[in-house]
């Protein structure tokens, strides 16, 4: 590469300077909501967990899998025996009963959404991780089927394999099949 | 060895230690360089590191395969794709995997983008190390554009895990192309706006002109790759001399400079991203449709056997030594980080050159302390 003459070097740059001032800013306030910038569909926040509508219990049946695969072992699951299998209202016989992923610990890898069978649990849109408390990024069954809810309705979210995963009871005359 | 013998020489002189890192904003991270100085002249340097060793290579041992690709991310974490693949090919190359044409199209887009990215980054810190701030905000600008694309794509803007063991996670969305060549006239009239904002402005080109030469010979002999090595002119690129996933369908030239200084070493990047941007384009334009991911089992148990890959990451020769006594978890993983093999070579560039080049120096280098220390 050529050295030109340090004046036109000087007055390029210069020029590079007076047209940027022109732009509109490609920057963005953050802490601001209705500034931010809109996040892609892919975005991957923290994990959190779907809520079946159809019969209103949750897609997780604690299977432990993703539990297993976390690289960081952030979360911990326990199932119990879904009591609406038992009324005949759920295809799911095992249910989800305390669910718990520290989420200061958790890389957002989305590994554990892979290795999900059930559709159960998602990458949300939420990324915020300062809270209050000390302790307040271990989030509970509950905060994360709330999460999931929002991402749920936000996206208008659809199981990926609704045949395998749907809660509802099969027709009689087939012989009952859990999931 | 000339340096030791300069420190007897000058014993007498030498009339201040300093120290400066750990904390400190221009060493890239924790980094700390003890220089003694004889007025203003750089006697001998001392580089300490391991301030952010987290021990990657032994947390390797405990996890699966599959797990692995997270922790290579964060090795250099400016050029996450580009280690992810590294690890990835290591592993397919031990069980001996074919990986879908489709999947190698798009490690080789985003693997480029990120090299765009990284060396983008590259461009804005250096103006900030040679004190000149506006460069930073037209590289960041520049790098902004790169991961909103790669936030469509991989779901997130740095630690993607994204490239599978054989495949991709999932297939690009469905405005990938037009977003990628959207993305591709953005970034060709970047560069050239960056090159004419810095490459020759006068004060720029007094700070880096002639400071820290390294001679070919000699960058080789300390082991440096990558663009710090093309700059001193030596012709060695590992996507072309030993080319890796499908790179020897494109055609692209290697910039190498000729003085092996400072401002070489600063436009021997410049000049890549434009050779990246021809790549991307050459891949984009004959990228096939068909599977993103060959059929591999969900816990990998590879042969017993070892395997060394090497790639060509941002900064240089990146390899990846993969032990397996065929358990899912690996027996052993050595990484040979470019910035490491790089930053040998400091003692030798900073010889005799004035105490205000040695952040210069050390930039031109673009290290990763996450790479070096693992
Ligand atoms: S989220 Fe999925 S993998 Fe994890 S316990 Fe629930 S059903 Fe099993
Ligand atoms: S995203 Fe990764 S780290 Fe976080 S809970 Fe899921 S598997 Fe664990």
């Amino acid at each position: 590469m050529k050295i030109q003459n340090p004046v036109v070097g000087f007055i390029n740059g210069l020029m590079v300077t007076i047209r940027s001032t022109l732009r509109r800013p490609v920057t963005a306030e953050y802490p601001a909501i209705e500034k931010r910038l809109p996040l892609s569909n892919r975005f991957m926040g923290f994990p959190a967990l779907t809520w079946d509508y159809d019969i209103e219990e949750p897609y997780c049946t604690g299977c432990m899998v993703c539990v297993r695969e976390c690289p960081t072992q952030c979360m911990s699951a326990q199932m119990k025996d879904n009591p609406q299998h038992e009324k005949g209202l759920s295809r799911r016989r095992k249910i989800i009963e305390s669910f718990e992923i520290n989420l200061g610990r958790c890389i957002l890898c989305g590994i554990c959404v892979d290795v999900c069978n059930f559709d159960a649990i998602e990458m949300s849109h939420e990324y915020e991780l300062s809270k209050y408390q000390r302790n307040a990024n271990r989030v509970n069954l509950n905060q994360l089927l709330d999460m999931g809810v929002v991402y749920q309705n936000k996206l208008q979210w659809t199981p990926k394999q609704p045949q395998k995963n749907s809660g509802i009871p099969l027709p009689p005359k087939q012989s009952e099949d859990s999931s | 060895m000339q340096v030791h013998q300069q420190v007897s020489e000058y014993s007498d002189a030498i009339d201040l230690m300093v120290n400066m890192g750990p904390q400190h904003p221009s060493t890239h991270g924790v980094f700390r360089l003890v220089i003694w100085v004889d007025g203003e002249r750089i006697v001998k340097v001392e580089p300490h590191i391991g301030y952010l060793h987290r021990g990657s290579e032994k947390i390797c041992e405990s996890e699966q395969y599959s797990q692995i690709v997270t922790l290579f991310d964060r090795l250099d974490y400016v050029g996450n794709l580009n280690n992810e693949l590294a690890f990835c090919l290591a592993v397919e190359k031990l069980t001996e995997t074919v990986v879908p044409e489709r999947a190698e199209y798009i490690r080789v887009i985003l693997c480029e983008l990120n090299r765009i990215a990284s060396h983008m980054l590259f461009y804005g810190v250096y103006g900030l190390d040679v004190g000149a701030t506006t460069p930073m905000l037209y590289g960041f600008r520049e790098r902004e554009r790169v991961q909103e694309l790669f936030e469509s794509v991989t779901g997130a803007r740095m630690m993607h895990n994204y490239i599978r063991i054989g495949g991709v996670k999932e297939d690009v969305p469905d405005d990938f192309d037009k977003n990628v060549l959207i993305l591709l006239d953005h970034l060709k009239r970047g560069v050239d706006e960056c090159d004419r904002l810095l490459s020759q402005n006068e004060m720029f080109l007094a700070r880096t002109k002639g400071v820290g030469i390294i001679t070919g010979e000699d960058a080789l002999d300390y082991g440096v790759t990558g663009p710090a090595l093309r700059a001193s002119g030596v012709i060695e690129d590992v996507r072309v001399t030993d080319p890796y996933s499908i790179y020897s369908r494109f055609d692209f030239g290697i910039p190498v400079g000729s003085n092996g200084d400072c401002w070489d070493r600063y436009y021997v990047r410049v000049e890549e991203m434009r050779e990246s941007i021809k790549i991307v384009e050459q891949a984009i334009s004959d990228i096939p449709d068909g599977d993103i991911s060959a059929k591999v089992r969900r816990i990998i148990r590879p042969p017993v056997g070892e395997v060394f890959v090497r790639t060509e990451s941002p900064r240089g020769d990146l390899g990846v030594f993969l032990v397996s006594d065929g358990s899912d978890k690996p027996y052993r993983v050595k990484v040979r980080p470019p910035s490491f093999a790089n930053l040998q070579a400091l003692e030798y560039m900073l010889e005799d050159t004035y105490i205000a080049d040695a952040v210069l120096v050390l930039g031109s280098i673009d290290i990763i302390m996450g790479e070096v220390d693992r």
